[in-house]
C-alpha cells in the first residue's frame, strides 16, 4: 500500500514536468493554430541553459532558481524570435509546411545545442536545500519531486489567473476563439501571437530546466518530451489548460502504474490511452469541434498522364540508373540503394497525403514493420531472401489495415496524431518485446541471398522492385482509385455527394500506403543486414514526411525526387561535417520559406510558364 | 448636401473564392448620419461591410475614412482608426464573461470624445448591467446583440458598422436597439446599417442606400424610399 | 404524375421547429422554387432531402421509394443530384475528370487500380459536358475556372447520376445576371429533356419568378403558400414576411 503510495507521488512528480511543457505547446496551438514541433527543442534548450547556469552560480539557492527562471526566459525570447523571422510568414501557409518549418527548427536546435554542449550527457547540480528525501508512509520519497509535485498546480493557478485576471489573457481567450472577430476589435494579432510564442516556450523552458537536477541532459530530450507532450495536448484536447493539466495526471499515473503492471509495454500503454480517448471522444477529454475545417492545401493543377517525352525521360533515366554498377563503386552503390528504397518509401507515403490528403506522422510503422517481418522470417524460420522481402509488404499491410481502420475515422490533425499513436505502440513493442524482437540490439545477419550479395545485384534488385511498385503506384493514381481517393481530398462534401464512401477509400489507401512503405522496409532490412526499432521510429516518420514535402505534393515524381535530395543532401552533410543536421534544418527552413510549393512543384510551374503556360496556373482574381 | 463625408466607398468590388459578390457599390455616410444600406438577402450588405472592414480577403475598389484610405489596412488597423463592426451573427466570445467581452473590445479614447466605459453603456443597456459576470454563450439572443453592440462600442467609434441589427430579434428587443442606435446618433456617432426590415430602418435611418446584386441601385432619403412604391418593389419586395 | 411526394416533413433543433409540416409534390419536368425570408427553414428543408439531416417525421418519395432517413450516399443512388450554394466541384481535376468521376461512382467502377480512368466513360462525359455548354473547356482543371461556368460543371456532375430529382441550392448566388438567365433556362431545358424534378431556392427574385412553375413559401418553418408565381406574388401573408410591417 505505502509502495503504491510513493509510486503514485512519482507519478504526480511526472506530470508536473509534463503539463509545464504541455501547457505552453496548448497554448501556443490555440492561438496560432500551428503544430509546433520546435517546442520539444525549447524543452531541451531550457535544460541546456539552465545546466550552465547553474553549474556557475547554482550552489546557493537564489543561484540556483534565478538560473532556471533565467533559462525559461532566454528560451521563451527565442521562441519569439521564433515567431517573429519564422512562422509569422507562415500563418497562410498549409499546415504541412508550418509543420516542416518547425522540424527544420528541431534540426538546428539540435545541432546548435551539440555544437555549444556537447554530445555527451550533462549531469546537473542538485537544487540546494532539496538535495534529501522525507520519509512518506515508511518509504524515502526525493523533496525535490514533492517540490515539483507542489509546482505543478501551482502553475495551473498562476496561467488560469494570468488568462483569467488580465487584459493580456482575455484576449489570448478571445483570440483562440475567434481571430477574425479580436482583429475587428482592434487587437493586433502579430503582437499577440509574438507574447504567446515567448510565454509557450518559456514554459517548455522551465520545464526542462526544473528537469536538470532530476536526470542528465542530453540530445534526445527533444523528441521524446514533444512526442509526450502532444499526447497530452491531444488527450486533453486542443487549446485547453484544464485539459493539458487532467491529461498530464492521467498520464503520469499510467506511467508511474504501468510500469508495476504491465512492464513489457509501459511505453504502449500511453499511446493506447491515447487512441481510446481519441476514439471515444474525438476533441479530447475537454476538447471542442474545431471551428471550420483546417487550412487545406489548395489544390494544385490536375496530374497529367506522361505524354511520349516524360515517358521516354522516365527510362532513359531508369536505363541511366540501371547503368550506375558499371561506372560506380560499392559505396555510391551502397546510397543509390537506399535513395531507391527511400523513393519507395516517400511515395508510399504521397499516396495518403499528395492524393488522400491525411498527414501521416507514424508512416515509419509499416517500414519498419516490414524490416521486422522480413528480418524474424529469415531468423526464426531461415526464410531465404525472396520470400522474406514477399512477407513484408504483407505483414506491414495488415498492420496498417488494422491502424487504418482506427485512424480514418478522424481528419485533419487528430488523424496525424492517431497515426503517431500506432507508430508509437508499434515501435514500443519492437523495443520493449526484447524475447521476439531482440529489444534496441535489434536483428542481425539479415543478409541477402547469395545470389545477390554483390553491391550491384542487389541494387538492380531493389531498383527492379521498387520501381516496379512505384510504376504499380503511378497507375493506381490515374486509375479510378487514385480518381476518388483525390476526389475525397479536393471536396469531401461533393465526393459524399456523388456516392463516394470516402472514408473506406482513405482506409484502403492507407492500407496500400502501409503494404508499399512494408516493402521499402524488407529492402531496407536486407541492403543493411540488420534491423532497429530506430527505423520505425518518430524521426523515419518526420524524414519521410519532410521528402514528400521537399518533393511537393503535387507530383507523383515528387517525393521519389525529394527522397533522392533529402538523402544526398543528408549524406553529403554527413560527409562533410559534423553539423549535417544544421545544414539540413537551414535548407529545410529556407525551402519552406522561399517554396511553398515544394522542389518539383515549383520546377514544374516554371516549366509551365516558359511554355507560356497551358491554363495550369492558378488564374488570381482581383 | 452637408459638409465632407465621414466614409466614401467607390466601385467596391468582393470575392469569395471565386463567387463574385460585390460588383461595384458606391456609398457615403456623412459625419452624425445613420445610413441604411438596403437589399434582399444574398444581395451583398453583409459583404459590403465585411470589406469595409478588411474582413475579406479579395477586393478592389477605394475605401476612404475620415481621411485614410482603408484598403490596404489590416483589420485591426481599421478597427483603431475609429471603425467599429458589430457583425451580423454577434460572435460574442462564448467563453468570455460579459465583462471580458467588453475588455476585449476595449479601445484607448479618441481626443475630444467622451470615453465609453462599462458603466455608460450599462446606462446604455440596462439588461447588461445585471449579466456581468454571465458568459456570452449562456446569454439569449437580443443580450448577445445587446453585448456585441457594447463590445464595439468599448472601442470608441467614430463610424459604427451594424450589420443587420434586427435579425431575429423579439419585437421589444427590437425597440431597444433602435432606441439605442437613436441615441448613439444623438452622441454624434455616425452608423453604417446592413438591414432588410424597412420598418427597423425607418426608424432610425435618415438615408438609405439599396444595393441588389452586388451594385447600389438606389440612393436617397429614408422619406423618399418610404414613397418611392416603384423603387421598394423592385429592389426589396417579391 | 409526381415524381417527388413530401409529406408532413419535421426537425426541429434544441426546442426550435426548424421544419415544422412541410408538404408538397413536384412532377417530372416541374421546377419548384422554395423562398423565404432568413431563418424560414430552406436549408434545413434541403438537408432533409439530400440526407445531410434526418427528419423527425414525415416522409420523403421519390418514384415511390421512401428516402427519409437515409444516409447522402444511398439517397444519391436513388437518383437525387444536387448542386451547391458555394460550388463544390474537384479541384485539382479536370473538368471532364470530375464528371467522369461521378461516372465512376455511378456504375460502381472506384475501386480499380490498374485501367487509366481518363478512358472510361470519356464519351458519356464528354455528351453531359456539351450538354452544359463546358464541352470546349473539357481539359481545363476546375480550379481555374470562372464562376459561371463551375455552376455548368456541377450541373453536369449531378447529371451523371442520372437524378430523378435535382436540389439547387442558390443555383445562380454570384453569378453575373446574364449568366444567372443562361443557366436557369439551360436548367429548366434540362428538367424538360429529362423528365426530371427540380428543387431550387433562390434569393434573386428574377430567377424565382422567372423560371419556377410552382413556389413554396417558407416562414419559421411552416409553408404559408404555395402556387404559381403570379398567385404567390400577390399573397398578402407573403408581402408581409417580406416587406415586414409596413406592407
Amino acid at each position: 500500500m505505502d509502495f503504491y503510495f510513493v509510486q503514485f507521488l512519482s507519478g504526480l512528480a511526472t506530470a508536473a514536468t509534463l503539463f509545464l511543457v504541455s501547457s505552453g505547446l496548448t497554448v501556443i496551438f490555440g492561438v496560432t493554430r500551428i503544430v509546433n514541433f520546435a517546442h520539444g527543442s525549447f524543452y531541451m534548450l531550457g535544460a541546456y541553459v539552465a545546466w550552465s547556469l547553474v553549474e556557475r552560480w547554482g550552489d546557493t539557492p537564489p543561484g540556483f532558481w534565478g538560473g532556471v527562471l533565467l533559462a525559461a526566459v532566454t528560451v521563451g525570447v527565442l521562441g519569439a524570435v521564433m515567431e517573429v523571422v519564422l512562422l509569422r510568414r507562415l500563418y497562410r501557409s498549409p499546415e504541412l509546411f508550418q509543420l516542416l518549418a518547425t522540424f527544420g527548427v528541431v534540426l538546428i536546435v539540435q545541432d546548435a545545442a551539440s555544437w555549444l554542449w556537447g554530445p555527451e550527457d550533462l549531469l546537473g547540480r542538485r537544487a540546494p536545500l532539496l538535495r534529501g528525501s522525507v520519509e512518506v508512509l515508511g518509504q524515502p520519497f526525493p523533496l525535490y519531486d514533492l517540490m515539483l509535485i507542489v509546482l505543478g498546480p501551482l502553475v495551473l493557478v498562476a496561467l488560469l489567473l494570468l488568462f483569467h485576471r488580465t487584459r493580456w489573457g482575455t484576449l489570448v481567450r478571445a483570440a483562440t476563439r475567434d481571430r477574425e472577430m479580436t482583429a475587428a476589435l482592434g487587437v493586433d494579432q502579430a503582437k499577440l501571437f509574438t507574447s504567446v510564442l515567448f510565454l509557450g516556450s518559456a514554459l517548455a523552458g522551465l520545464g526542462g530546466a526544473l528537469q536538470v537536477p532530476r536526470e542528465a541532459v542530453n540530445l534526445h530530450m527533444d523528441m521524446a518530451m514533444v512526442v509526450e507532450a502532444f499526447v497530452v495536448v491531444v488527450v486533453g484536447g486542443m487549446g485547453s489548460l484544464p485539459g493539458a493539466f487532467v491529461a498530464s495526471l492521467l498520464i503520469g499515473q499510467l506511467q508511474a502504474f504501468g510500469i508495476l503492471v504491465f512492464p513489457q509495454i509501459t511505453l504502449v500503454l500511453v499511446f493506447l490511452f491515447m487512441a481510446v480517448v481519441l476514439v471515444l471522444r474525438p476533441y479530447g477529454l475537454f476538447g471542442r469541434p474545431e471551428e471550420g475545417p483546417p487550412a487545406g492545401e489548395a489544390p494544385g493543377p490536375p496530374l497529367r498522364p506522361d505524354g511520349p517525352r516524360a515517358a521516354t525521360v522516365s527510362l532513359v533515366l531508369l536505363a541511366a540508373l540501371a547503368a550506375v554498377p558499371l561506372v560506380a563503386g560499392d559505396y555510391a552503390l551502397i546510397v543509390l540503394t537506399e535513395v531507391v528504397i527511400l523513393a519507395l518509401l516517400a511515395s508510399s507515403l504521397h499516396l495518403l497525403t499528395g492524393l488522400g490528403g491525411l498527414v501521416s506522422f507514424g508512416h515509419a510503422a509499416w517500414f519498419g514493420l516490414g524490416a521486422y517481418g522480413a528480418a524474424l522470417l529469415v531468423r526464426d524460420a531461415g526464410a531465404p531472401m525472396l520470400p522474406a522481402l514477399a512477407a513484408a509488404p504483407l505483414v506491414a499491410g495488415l498492420g496498417a489495415l488494422v491502424a487504418g481502420w482506427f485512424c480514418v475515422r478522424r481528419s485533419g490533425l487528430y488523424f496525424a496524431m492517431l497515426t503517431l499513436a500506432f507508430a508509437q505502440i508499434v515501435w514500443s513493442v519492437t523495443f520493449q518485446w526484447y524475447a521476439v524482437t531482440g529489444g534496441d540490439n535489434g536483428i542481425l545477419g539479415v543478409w541477402p541471398a547469395d545470389w545477390a550479395s554483390s553491391k550491384a545485384v542487389y541494387y538492380e534488385l531493389t531498383l527492379l522492385l521498387a520501381g516496379g511498385t512505384l510504376w504499380l503506384l503511378r497507375r493506381a493514381a490515374f486509375a479510378p482509385f487514385g480518381y476518388a481517393l483525390r476526389a475525397g481530398r479536393d471536396s469531401a462534401l461533393r465526393a459524399e455527394a456523388v456516392g463516394i464512401d470516402v472514408r473506406h477509400r482513405q482506409w484502403m489507401a492507407f492500407t496500400l500506403a502501409g503494404a508499399c512503405a512494408g516493402l521499402a522496409g524488407g529492402l531496407y532490412a536486407f541492403a543493411h543486414g540488420s534491423v532497429f526499432p530506430t527505423l520505425m521510429a518518430v524521426p523515419v516518420s518526420v524524414d519521410a514526411l519532410v521528402m514528400v514535402l521537399l518533393g511537393g505534393l503535387r507530383t507523383l515524381a515528387g517525393p521519389a525526387a525529394g527522397a533522392a535530395l533529402f538523402h544526398g543532401l543528408e549524406t553529403e552533410a554527413m560527409r562533410l561535417t559534423d553539423y549535417w543536421r544544421l545544414v539540413l534544418g537551414l535548407v529545410i527552413v529556407v525551402l519552406v520559406l522561399a517554396f511553398p510549393q515544394g522542389v518539383v512543384g515549383f520546377a514544374r510551374s516554371l516549366w509551365d510558364r516558359r511554355r507560356g503556360g497551358n491554363g495550369s496556373a492558378a488564374e488570381p482574381v482581383a | 448636401m452637408t459638409g465632407e463625408s465621414l466614409l466614401s466607398v467607390r466601385g467596391l468590388e468582393a470575392w469569395y473564392g471565386r463567387a463574385h459578390i460585390l460588383a461595384g457599390v458606391d456609398l457615403e455616410v456623412r459625419p452624425g448620419e445613420v445610413l441604411a444600406l438596403m437589399g434582399r438577402n444574398g444581395a451583398g450588405k453583409s459583404t459590403t461591410l465585411k470589406a469595409i472592414m478588411g474582413l475579406v480577403a479579395q477586393r478592389r475598389g477605394t475605401i476612404r475614412f475620415a481621411g485614410h484610405d482603408l484598403t490596404g489596412l489590416p483589420t485591426h488597423r481599421i478597427a483603431r482608426l475609429g471603425v467599429g463592426y458589430v457583425p451580423e451573427d454577434r460572435r460574442v466570445f462564448t467563453d468570455l464573461t460579459v465583462r471580458e467581452n467588453l475588455e476585449v473590445g476595449r479601445q484607448p479614447p479618441r481626443p475630444g470624445v467622451p470615453a465609453w466605459t462599462p458603466e455608460r453603456l450599462c446606462d446604455l443597456f440596462p439588461n447588461l448591467a445585471e449579466l456581468r459576470g454571465r458568459r456570452g454563450g449562456h446569454m439569449s439572443g437580443g443580450e448577445q446583440q445587446m453585448l456585441t453592440l457594447a463590445r464595439t462600442l468599448m472601442g470608441n467609434p467614430a463610424l459604427l458598422l451594424l450589420d443587420e441589427p434586427s435579425e431575429g430579434l423579439a419585437p421589444r428587443i427590437v425597440q431597444q436597439m433602435a432606441a439605442a442606435v437613436r441615441t448613439l446618433k444623438a452622441q454624434g456617432l455616425s452608423v453604417l446599417l446592413s438591414e432588410q426590415n424597412l420598418a427597423f430602418a425607418g426608424a432610425v435611418a435618415d438615408r438609405a442606400v439599396v444595393i441588389e446584386k452586388g451594385c447600389s441601385r438606389w440612393t436617397g432619403s429614408m422619406a423618399a424610399l418610404a414613397e418611392d412604391e416603384a423603387a421598394r418593389r423592385a429592389w426589396l419586395a417579391l | 404524375m409526381s415524381r417527388l411526394v413530401v409529406r408532413d416533413l419535421a426537425r426541429a433543433f434544441g426546442g426550435v421547429q426548424a421544419v415544422d409540416g412541410v408538404s408538397f409534390a413536384l412532377g417530372a419536368g416541374e421546377l419548384l422554387a422554395l423562398i423565404g425570408p432568413n431563418g424560414a427553414g430552406k436549408s434545413t428543408c434541403f438537408n432533409l432531402l439530400n440526407g445531410q439531416l434526418r427528419p423527425d417525421r414525415g416522409s420523403i418519395r421519390l418514384d415511390g421509394r421512401e428516402l427519409a432517413g437515409l444516409p447522402p450516399r444511398r439517397i444519391w443512388r436513388l437518383g437525387v443530384g444536387r448542386t451547391f450554394q458555394i460550388t463544390a466541384t474537384f479541384a485539382s481535376m479536370t473538368v471532364r475528370e470530375n464528371v467522369q468521376t461521378v461516372l465512376l461512382s455511378r456504375h460502381r467502377c472506384l475501386s480499380g487500380l490498374w485501367r487509366p480512368a481518363a478512358s472510361r466513360f470519356r464519351d458519356e462525359a464528354q455528351a453531359l459536358l456539351d450538354r452544359v455548354g463546358m464541352g470546349t473547356q473539357a481539359e481545363r482543371p476546375c480550379g481555374v475556372l470562372a464562376y459561371g461556368d463551375l455552376k455548368r460543371v456541377e450541373l453536369a456532375m449531378a447529371l451523371a447520376g442520372d437524378p430523378g430529382l435535382l436540389l439547387m441550392d442558390e443555383p445562380t448566388a454570384g453569378m453575373a445576371p446574364g449568366e444567372r438567365q443562361e443557366l436557369m433556362a439551360l436548367t429548366a431545358a434540362l428538367a424538360h429533356d429529362r423528365r426530371m424534378a427540380v428543387l431550387f431556392t433562390e434569393h434573386d427574385m428574377d430567377v424565382v419568378f422567372g423560371y419556377a412553375d410552382r413556389i413554396l413559401v417558407l416562414d419559421r418553418g411552416r409553408p404559408i403558400a404555395e402556387g404559381a408565381p403570379a398567385a404567390v406574388r400577390a399573397d398578402p401573408r407573403v408581402r408581409a414576411v417580406y416587406l415586414g410591417d409596413e406592407a
